[in-house]
This record gives C-alpha cells, structure tokens and sequence, in this order.
C-alpha cells in the first residue's frame, strides 16, 4: 500500500541578482528616516567622538544631530551666506565650515559664536579640512587657490595658486601633518607638501573633479569627477589604477566603509554604489528619490546618511539583531520542561523489546483535502494559503492537479458572491504571470463559462471582471508588440550571421539535394 | 527456405499472472497463479518462486483446489484437458481429456469426483455462446484418461470465471449473464432467473459483472457495472425474492469474494481499494486504500487469514487480514503501451520498459523478475477511466548508466501539450536513481527522439522534437553548487522541417538527424552542419550508425520502403534496398544490425552487416503483426558457436515484443541444453529457503553438534562427513549470498583441520582427489580462462541438496576441488 503523494510545487528559480554576503550586510538596514533641511545638503560630517554626532551643512546652516535623534541637538546659524563643508576636527572639539561669503569660520562644538574667522580668500570657500596635527587648516576656494591657516593666531601660512578653476575638494593626509590634496574642476588634482613651495603631484581626472578621498593606507587616492570614479596609485606617482563608469552622471560623494573594504559612491543619478575594493566590482546599490550631493557613514557603518538636492536628509540606521531575537523569543510560548522531556530521555535497555512506530507523514491542509476527494475545500484551503503568505505557486499547483484531476470545474462551481470575488482577486493577480498563465487561463475559462448567468447581479463581481478583462486585453497587446520586436531581431540576427557554405557532393551521385531546389541551409543558431 | 533448426523463437519470462483467480493452499504456505502455459507456485512468505506446473500445451485458464484432497490441485486450459497435479512437489498425477477449449473450472466439495467446466457450446463452435457442464472424472489408473461423460447444467453462461459461483453447501450454482442471473438448484434440477432493467436513468448501468455466494447461508452476492453491489434473497421463489443494494465503488466491480466464514465480503474495482463488508452490519466497511492498480480477481485462504488480490499490472498482492500488504508478486507489467521502447540498463543488464502507469520498471531478463519501479512522474495517480494522466513517453540512459533522461507527456482534449524532461542522476548509495534536473516544455511539440551521446568524454542529451528543432542538453557544472544541472546547449533546426529521428556515431563525434526526407549530419563538438543526405522520396523513419568496422556507414529506413546505406567517407550512397522496415536496431556489441520488415500482416527478420550484401540470418513470417519493439540485450558470457547461421547470437540476445505484447526471443541449441541442465540441477532445492539460512542454519546446527563432539570423543568419527557437507554448501553458494570471508574462513578451515586427521581410509579419498586436483590444475591451463571463472562462481542456484546422483555428485567434486585452488590462493594473499 503505497502512501499518498502529496502535490508538487513547483520551485521556480528566483530572477533578479543574487544573494551574496554583500547584498545580506547592505540589506540589513531599517527604512529610512527623512529629515527636511532648509536647502540643499551639501556636506555631512560625523564626530569621531563616541556619541557620533554629526553635522549637515544645508543652506545657511549647520545642523549637529544625534546619532538617533531627529531634532538637530545644535544649530550654527552664523553665516551670512550659505554655508560649506561643515568639518569636525579629530578630537571632535571644534568645528569647521566654509561659507559663500569668502570667510572660513571656526566653532566650538558647545558654543555658538565663532572662535575664529579667517579671511583672505576673495571667493566662497567649498573646501575646509584641519591637518592631523589639529594646530592648521586647509581650505581651497573659488579664488583658484588654495591655503594653510594657523589656528591659534589665525593667520595665512600659504597659498598655493596653481589650480587654474575652482577647487571644490580636498582633504588632509591623516599621517603627514604636511601633506594634502586639492581636486579642482580644471580636471587635475594635486598633492601639496606645506615644506615646500609647489605641488609634488599632479593628475589628470580629465573630468572636474567633485570629491577626493585618500584611503587610511593613504597609498591610495579615490577622485571622484564626471561620471568617473578613478582610483590612482600615489606610491608610484599617481599612476591611473582603474577608471570606474557605473554612473550614468555626475558622481558627487565619495565614502569608505568602516573596515576600509567597501567604496560607497553617490551622483546625482540618485544612485550610491557599494564597489568591492580589491576588484572594484560593484557589489550592492541603493536607491534614494533625488540626486545626492553628500553621503557620509556612521562609524561601524551603522548608518548611512545622504544629503540630496531637494534638500531632504535621509537616514538609515543598521538593524540590531539582539532587539531581533528578544522579540521572537517573547512570542514563542515554550512547553513546560516536564512535558517536553516526557519518555524522551529514556534510555532502552539490552533486553527491552523496541516497538517502531510508524511514522506519520504530515500532510499540508490542501492535501489532506485533495486525499479525501474534497476538491471545493482543497481550493479553498489554497486560495487561503496565498492570502495568507502570498505564495500563487501553490495556490497555482492545487488548481492544475485539480484540472488534472478533471474536476477543476466542479471546484469552482457553486461559489457565492464573497468566494467568487477572492477567487477573482486571486486571477487578477497572476493571470498575466508567465508561469502561472497555461494554468489559470483554463481556470478563467471555466468560471467564466459557469458564471455568464449571473453577470451583473453583483457590482464587486463585475467591476472584478471588467478589471480582468482590461488586464487580459493589456496583455495581449504586450504581447502583440513584443512578437513585432522578435521578428526585428530576427532580421537583424539573420543579416549579420554569415551564410555558409555546406559541403554538397556533385548531382551525378544518388544522393544530396538537387543544388538549385532549397540552396545552402542557414543552421538556425540560438543562443541557449 | 531453409529451416534453421537450431534456432529457435521462445517465450522468455513476462507472463500473465493476473490472468485469472490465483489459489492459495490449506496450509497457508503456497499461492499458485496461472501464467501462460504454465501454472507458477509461489511461496506466500517470501513472495519467492518455488517452481511450475509444466504441461498444459495452451492458455491455462483455471486453477481450483482438489476439495477431496487438499495437496492436490485442478487446473483447466484451453487446449481442452483438466489436469490433477501435486503442487508440493510438482508431479502431474493425471490428465483428463475433454475435448473442448475450458475457459473456467468450478468445484464444490458435495460435488465428488465431478469438476464444471465452462466450454463452447457444442452446436455453435464460432459463435460466443458458452454452457456449463458438469464432467465426471473417471476413476482409472491411467495417467491419461479420456473424460467424455459431459452433462449440461447451465446454458448461455459467461466464461468469465468470476461469474459463477458455488452456494451454500454445493446445493446450488448462481451464474450472471449480461442483465440476468441465475441460479440453478441441483436437488430440484431447477433454476430460477431473475433480470434487471436495463437502466432507464441516465448513469445506471445494471449489468452484471461478477457473483459470489455466501457460504453458511442463502445470499448471493452480485456486482454491476455501475459500483452497486446486491444482496439477492429468498431466490428459491420466482417471485417473492428480495435483494438490498450497497454503492461505494464508483467504477465497474470487478470481483467479489465472501471469507470463508462468511462474515465479511471483499470487493474491488479499477479504484484499487480492497473494500471490507461486514455481512451484518452493511454500512460499515474497511477499506485498504492505494493497491497500486485496478482489482481484478481476489482470493480468500481458506483459513481466512490471508486475502489475495491480483491487479491489472500483473501484480498479486498477499494481504495479512485486510490491515497489512505482506507480499508483493510482481510480473512483468504490459501497460496499455510501450511507448519508451525497450531500453537495456548499462548497470543492471535490465530491461527497461514502461511500468505500472507514470513508473519506469527494471526488469531482470535473467531472473524474470521484476527488479523495481521507479517513479518518474511523482504525482498520485487518480484510478479513474477517462482522465489524462502523464505518461512516460521517451526514456534513455547513457552509456556507462550515471544518467536517465525520461520524457513524460500529458496530452489534454483541446488544450496544450504538457511536457516535462527529467533527468536522474545514478546514486550508488541508494543503488537508484534520484532526480537531478526537471526541465518543463523543453520543446514546444512533442518529443520524437531523445538520446545521449556515446562518447565517454561528455554526457550530452539531443532531443529532437517536431516543434521543427533539436536541442543539446549539456550538464552545467557549478563549483558554488555541489551538484551540476542540465541546461540547453544549443538548439538547431533545418529548414523548418519537423526531425524525426536521431542517432549518435559510435564514438559520438557524429550526430545523424532525419529531417522528414533529409538526413543532417552534424559535429557535437562545434555545431556545424557537416553535410546533408537524402534519399527522396519518403521520409525518413529510423536512423542508425555502423559499429566498430562498419562505422562509416550510416542506415536509415523511409516511409517509402527504402532501407538505405550510406558511405560516410564518400558522402554517398553505399547500397538501397526496397524493403518496409518497421524497425531497425544495431546490436552494441558487434555489428549486426537487425531490420524486422512487416509483409502483408507478418514480419520478418534479417540480421546482417553494412558491409556485406548478404544477411547473416533471415526469418521469414517471425509473426503476425508489426514489431514494434526489440533489443540486444548483452548476454552474461559469451556463447562459444561457431555456427555462422548462429554466430550473431554469440554476444547478445535479440528480445522482441510482438503486436500481443509477448516478450520473445532467439535462443539456440546449446542454449536450451544448459538451461535444461541447469533447471534439473534446481529441481534439488524445490523449498523456498534461503541459502543465507540453509548455511547459518546447519552451521549452528554443527556447531552444537562440535560442542557435543568435544565432550564426547566418540561422536568425532561420525562427524566427518558433515563436514564436507559444509565445505560443499560453502563453495556452491553464491559468492553474493554468502556472509563475510573473515566468518567463513574459521570454519572452512576447522573443517579442513578434521578431515586431514581422519581416518586412513579417508586419506586415501584424500590421496585420489589430490590427484585429480593436479589433473585438473593441468588441464585448467589449457582450458579458457573465462570457463574457469564461471565455474569459480559455481552454478547458481545449487545449495544444501540433500540427495545427489552419483554422477552428479562426481561433477560437484570436481568443481570443489577446482574451488579449493581458488580459495587458498584468495586466503594467501
């Protein structure tokens, strides 16, 4: 006596990219939370300090946020034109920021009111950085030049004038406190030595370059500008290492990962791409709804946040994954030890007779119905499951083994208006799915069919196949055109193959086609 | 014509044994079935053959047990004669000549000495019509006996033999007949009939189909075609009779039986449940539900502790009291079609062949015996007629046996074609095969060829299908994955034109497609359309490669009854010949091809080489009909003929299936004469033991006696011959059955220990068979090696035979002391 066989669902293979520890970690973030800032956000900046505080320039201010507030804790409104380049120093006392208005401003975290002002450049000011011996500042202006500022008596060290466009980034070596790098639209970027007078490197992005960014080796430099990422060599002279073109415009914000693994890129195509940095492959991709100036990630990478031109700041924090297990481990009631444990630590002894007992095979519901010949329960039980859990396959699978059985029609017969409406719902849902379209065809057949006599006695029914019937009538003209696109291709396949030549042996032998009757075959080549 | 004697067409295996109602004896320990022309004996226990009641020259049509003799048993055939047989031992004790074709027997133990036999109305020879006639068997010693005294009981009965049936006591018979039953009481020599409406109401369908009657009381028992069973009553009235009717079934009943107590009554039908009716009580029932396929007959011990059942897959099922299956009988399953064709399992040596339906089965040529069914659809099968269900249409294997492509098929009334190819990987741990890959519409029309490429390099599968494309599947490997899958490789096609056919060169480096009238030959490695040949008119049918030194010639066969030979080398046609071959098939081991040609309703059969113009063998009228299936199956060993009419036998044996699905083969003269001594050296071990017990058994059995032995000397001396007993059973059972070396080896040798401390005048024995050893050690150097291997593995079959001829007992010696060589050298290393 053999046992039931249950229904086979069919596994349908999963399109789409692939799930790889990349997509898991990049994925494993909570919806974002959107702020709205004053204008647009053109740098944000995390403290190093342990809270990670962190500041967003938009417009004329600078907001310092916690790392899960919403409200900004401090404002600095102190500007008389829009703001740039909010920058914490690395011990997270003093903040720095660049301003429309040529005057570099320098904060206290906790106060309000500017420590201290450095004027001379002539221009907005878009760069500001301190070096990493936190007594100077760097800062590259519209002016085309560049300077070091000394701290404590605010006053210019140098100004570098080479860059023939505006400078609109930079950044300090965080291990020579003499060392930075300017990038400038005039496409080049240029490594500076404070000890002496000139530039020590220059490199050609050939596109005005929007963001710099040395990795913590500082061997490498990441330049941003275009639609290019590029990566250069510093230890051989700035050599090109690779040039990358997964934007389709302009890049805008270039960001580490914490662990220095991973490159994050942002552009105003509303994109950020997550680049491998041993291949340079992109690995992961998110999605914003505008074009993203700034891009910065919390310590740990346990927050990415963007800045985008409509002025929205979106946050995205990690998930935690203890919060995760607690509240399962709530829900789940656990059985009393005493019954858990019942007869199973039994130990059988040398002379204790075993009795097997057969084992029962578990059944899904629909099965159990299908077993017993009930066909309407059995699809009743399928259609629940797909609300359930929204799974069609088996719902799908239920209904082709009824047809199979040949009373898919006296399943669906005999519905009331409520039935019959989730079962329309259901059709409406995957009838235009390729995978599900040979089945629930015959089955749209068939209701229509047994229903005729009572159209338009209910108006959830109706509106529901009327629905249907657009949905269909859609389908089939997709259809229509993409048959028209295959036949192009076909033209164009069938031009482009070369005609072959296949060996025919001469008429005065019996065999072989006669040579004018069907010409030299084409071998119809498809890719598989 | 010359008539080749020594070769010969035989039934091989696969005979019906659902044919009819199979009898369990008193004791429980036997089933007997008929089967062809033969009666086979089963053990009840072990499901094992035992042996076969040989002697019937046609169809046997019925099996009864002798009820004045319970070790004895009537059979009735269609060759006109009933015969009294012992079945314990399988001698025939009498044969009584009717003179008719039998088509049932019926007995009752009040009737002594008197079987009823359905026969041929005598007036009406063509005609259907059928009576029932009581015989009475003489009383002579002769072991054939004429048995002319024939007395009508009932006219116009069906031969059906579930359509009669004894009552209470023997005091009368209940027999049914289209819409009528009868029943006939032999006190008053009278019979009342009572009729049905032929079923005004739509779905009533009130025939009869079969009757039992209840055996303590006055009740017959009658099935319909439409699932009712009634209940007949108080039918010793022609009018006051009574009956209550009980539905479950939904199809036809095919069988009824009342348990010998008549407390139950067990019922089947194509719904393959076994349905139990308690008497008394009719509305409850016990159902045993999934028997496998439709109920046609069943059987009650007497005892009542078993059922039998018998299904339409040729299958017997032992049921313990209606709760658990205990035993399967498994014969050859005929479907309604072999649309796989016979296939040869490279591992197994097994044919391959549709099963029970959505099933593959393996079934041992050797052994006639089922090996196993693998599911190929995977769906539960719904009994019900009319329904379109999946089928296996194309299965294949490739050449070393890793991988089995099967096509399943699903053709609804109006709607699309449903298709699925699977592809099963060989699992050595399971010893089956476990699905790899499903593929669903690999193609979008029908698949009309499907095979893997020989070539030991790559597993690639073409399937050709009339979608107008040929597709190459190649296995994938993944590292990521640890088991590869099959995608498609490349997809061809030739004009539009549907392919029909496909073969692969024998080393796979060519592949042959017939499209309709043109043949494409193309390389596996690139893709590339080599070169085209045609033959016009007439599409082409069937196409096959040469082997070993005839592969440049490619075959193919057209609808024009052309068979045609081409040259490869050349590109050109080698020879043509008008002939209508319905199927041609290469033998894989040497380069015999063999074409069966249908002429005016009967084939024929060539066997011959490309390269020569003459046939090797010819058979003309082989059968009526087409065949449509054949195979060489490799033989075990090679036959040794140097015979040229017989030569193409050598390797491999040509199986075929004729039009009335009979599985037949080629056997020749040598042949039979082994299988003849081979099957007297079985009739020794007529007890379905086990080898396996026969050994562990007596040698526990020595064992104590070895204990006794040692605390009693004077038991030693008797013990002796025991032990060459054991050496014997040892070294003529199968290696396969016998358990580890490191258990034997103990044993073999204490036993060798005794017999060397023996008596003188056993050494002396000793002293002779060290002789001969070396005489045959002599004469092993000259002999074949491979003659040396097989009588290492001893013959087959042949343990613990209690009681030997002297000559046999001579060959038997012979063989241990070649065995003695084998071992020791096995031992040493």
């Amino acid at each position: 006596m053999a046992s039931f066989k249950s229904t086979k669902i069919p596994i349908y293979p999963k399109l789409g990219e692939k799930v790889t520890p990349d997509t898991l970690y990049w994925k494993n973030y909570k919806a974002p939370v959107q702020i709205k800032e004053f204008g647009a956000v053109t740098s944000i900046d995390f403290s190093p300090l342990a809270p990670h505080n962190y500041a967003v320039t938009a417009s004329t201010r600078i907001h310092i946020y916690g790392p899960f507030s919403q409200e900004p804790v401090k404002t600095f409104t102190r500007f008389k034109d829009t703001a740039y380049s909010g920058k914490f120093r690395s011990d997270g006392q003093l903040l720095l920021a660049g301003c429309e208005d040529s005057v570099v401003r320098l904060f206290d975290v906790s106060g309000k009111v500017a420590l201290r002002m450095f004027k001379g450049h002539t221009k907005g000011v878009h760069v500001t950085d301190f070096t990493s011996d936190c007594y100077h500042i760097l800062t590259g202006s519209d002016d085309y030049t560049c300077r070091l500022w000394d701290i404590p008596n605010s006053t210019e060290l140098t100004s570098y004038k080479e860059h023939t466009d505006y400078i609109r980034c930079g950044t300090t070596s965080k291990l020579n406190r003499d060392i930075f790098i300017t990038g400038s639209y005039d496409h080049t970027l240029r490594v500076f030595d404070a000890r002496v007078e000139k530039s020590v490197m220059t490199m050609d992005h050939s596109q005005p370059v929007e963001s710099v960014l040395l990795y913590p080796s500082e061997g490498l430099l990441v330049s941003a500008g275009g639609r290019y990422v590029k990566v250069w060599d510093l230890l051989k002279g700035g050599q090109p290492l690779v040039s990358l073109k997964n934007h389709h415009k302009t890049v805008t914000c270039l960001s580490l990962s914490s662990n220095g693994q991973r490159l994050l890129s942002a552009s105003l195509d509303r994109h950020v791409k997550i680049y491998n940095t041993t291949n340079y492959k992109v690995v992961h991709n998110f999605d914003y709804a505008a074009s993203i100036l700034s891009l910065a990630l919390a310590p740990d990478d346990e927050s990415i946040v963007v800045g985008m031109t409509n002025g929205v700041l979106s946050i995205k924090h990690r998930k935690s994954p203890e919060g995760k297990q607690e509240v399962a481990g709530k829900q789940r009631r656990r059985p009393v030890y005493r019954v858990f444990v019942k007869g199973r630590n039994y130990v059988p002894k040398n002379d204790d007779f075993l009795v097997s007992k057969p084992v029962k095979s578990n059944l899904a519901k629909y099965d159990k119905q299908l077993k017993r010949f009930n066909i309407s329960k059995a699809l009743d039980t399928a259609l629940e499951s797909w609300q359930k859990n929204r799974k069609p396959e088996i719902t799908v699978a239920v209904m082709k083994e009824l047809d199979r059985r040949g009373t898919l029609k006296n399943a669906l017969a005999g519905r009331d208006e409520q039935n019959l409406s989730q079962l329309l719902n259901f059709l409406i849902g995957n009838v235009v799915d390729p995978r599900f379209t040979p089945v629930l065809v015959t089955a749209t057949e068939m209701i229509l069919d047994i229903y005729q006599a009572v159209v338009g006695q209910s108006s959830v029914v109706d509106r529901q196949l009327v629905r249907l019937q657009e949905l269909v009538e859609r389908e089939i003209d997709y259809q229509q055109e993409l048959l028209e696109v295959l036949g192009m291709l076909d033209t164009l396949f069938a031009a482009s193959l070369p005609r072959k030549e296949v060996p025919c042996p001469g008429s005065s032998r019996p065999n072989g086609l006669a040579e004018g009757g069907l010409g030299a075959p084409v071998p119809q080549l498809q890719a598989a | 014509m010359v008539e080749h004697a020594e070769i010969r067409m035989v039934h091989r295996g696969g005979s019906k044994i659902n044919f009819r109602d199979p009898v369990i004896t008193n004791d429980s320990r036997f089933l007997l079935c008929a089967a062809g022309e033969s009666v086979n004996v089963y053990s009840t226990s072990t499901e094992e053959y035992v042996h076969d009641l040989q002697g019937h020259t046609d169809l046997v049509t019925g099996v009864v047990l002798n009820p004045s003799n319970h070790l004895q048993v009537y059979s009735c055939s269609a060759d006109g004669t009933v015969r009294l047989w012992d079945f314990t031992d399988g001698i025939l004790i009498k044969t009584f000549i009717i003179g008719y074709p039998i088509y049932s027997i019926y007995v009752s133990e009040k009737h002594g000495g008197v079987v009823f036999v359905v026969v041929p109305m005598a007036n009406y020879k063509s005609s259907e019509l059928f009576q029932l006639v009581a015989v009475n068997l003489p009383r002579s010693g002769d072991q054939e006996v004429e048995a002319r005294e024939l007395s009508a009981v009932l006219c116009d009965v069906s031969p059906h033999p579930g359509a009669a049936s004894f009552g209470r006591e023997g005091e009368y018979i209940a027999a049914v007949k289209g819409l009528q039953l009868e029943v006939f009481f032999f006190k008053k020599q009278k019979s009342y009939r009572f009729s049905l409406k032929s079923g005004t109401k739509k779905g009533a369908k009130n025939a009869f189909t079969c009757v039992s009657c209840h055996p303590k009381e006055d009740c017959v028992a009658t099935g319909h075609a439409d699932g009712k069973i009634r209940m007949w009553r108080n039918f010793n009235q022609k009018k006051e009779y009574t009956y209550s009717t009980l539905h479950w079934h939904h199809g036809a009943v095919n069988t009824l039986c009342f348990t010998p107590e008549g407390t139950n009554l067990l019922s089947g039908g194509i719904e393959s449940v076994l349905v139990q009716w308690h008497y008394t009580q009719e509305n409850q029932r016990d159902f045993l539900p999934r028997l496998g396929a439709a109920i046609t007959h069943i059987a009650v011990s007497p005892d009542g502790s078993l059922f039998c059942t018998s299904h339409s897959d040729n299958k017997i099922t032992i049921i313990q009291s209606c709760v658990k299956v205990s035993a399967i009988i498994q014969g050859l399953v005929k479907g309604d079609g072999v649309w796989t064709n016979l296939i040869i399992d490279p591992r197994s040596k097994a044919l391959v062949l549709n099963g029970k339906p959505g099933h593959l089965q393996f079934y041992s040529l050797h052994r006639d015996k089922q090996l196993y069914n693998l599911d190929i659809v995977q769906q539960e099968y719904i009994h019900e007629e009319g329904l379109d269900q999946f089928e296996v249409v194309k299965a294949a294997f490739d050449a070393r046996g890793d991988w089995l492509a099967t096509v399943e098929e699903r053709r609804k009334k109006g709607a699309e074609l449903e298709i699925n190819l699977k592809l099963w990987a060989y699992d050595k741990l399971t010893q089956s095969f476990v699905l790899n890959t499903t593929v669903t519409a690999p193609h979008e029309d029908r698949i009309t060829a499907m095979y893997f490429s020989p070539s030991p390099e790559t597993t690639m599968l073409v399937t050709t299908s009339l979608d107008g494309h040929f597709k190459a599947w190649l296995l994938a490997d993944h590292s990521d994955t640890k088991e590869g899958f099959w995608a498609c490789d490349f997809v061809g096609g030739y004009h539009l034109l549907k392919p029909g056919c496909c073969s692969f060169s024998a080393d796979g480096s060519l592949l042959a497609v017939g499209f309709q009238e043109v043949v494409t030959v193309w390389s596996p490695a690139s893709w590339e359309l080599l070169t085209t040949l045609s033959q016009p008119p007439g599409a082409i049918r069937d196409l096959c490669f040469g082997r070993l030194s005839c592969s440049k010639y490619l075959l193919g066969t057209s609808t024009k009854n052309q068979l045609c030979c081409w040259n490869l080398l050349t590109c050109s046609l080698e020879w043509s010949t008008p002939m209508d071959v319905s199927l041609l098939q290469t033998d894989p081991l040497s380069e015999n091809i063999a074409a069966f040609c249908s002429q005016s309703g009967s084939s024929d059969l060539f066997v011959f080489k490309p390269s020569e113009p003459r046939p090797l063998y010819s058979q003309k009228a082989l059968c009526t009909g087409k065949v449509q299936h054949a195979v060489f199956a490799p033989r075990d060993q090679m036959l040794e003929s140097c015979e040229e009419r017989t030569q193409w036998l050598n390797r491999s044996q040509l199986y075929f299936f004729t039009q009335h699905m009979d599985l037949l083969t080629f056997s020749t003269k040598t042949e039979e004469d082994r299988l003849l001594a081979s099957s007297k050296q079985l009739m020794c071990c007529r007890d379905a033991v086990t080898p396996f017990y026969l050994l562990l058994g007596k040698h526990r059995r020595q064992q104590l006696e070895k204990q006794e032995a040692l605390t009693n000397p004077m038991a030693e001396r008797t013990q002796l011959p025991q032990g060459s007993i054991a050496i014997k059973e040892l070294l003529h059972t199968p290696a396969h059955v016998l358990p580890s070396a490191s258990f034997l080896c103990t044993m073999f040798v204490r036993s060798l220990l005794i017999s060397s401390s023996s008596a003188g005048e056993e050494k002396e024995h000793e002293e002779e068979e060290m002789e001969r050893e070396k005489e045959e050690e002599d004469s092993e150097g000259e002999a074949d090696p491979r003659l040396g291997e097989s009588a290492a593995c001893g013959p087959p079959e042949e343990f613990g035979a209690p009681a030997l001829t002297k000559a046999q007992e001579r060959e038997l010696r012979k063989v241990k002391t070649f065995d003695h060589s084998w071992l020791s050298s096995l031992l040493d290393c």
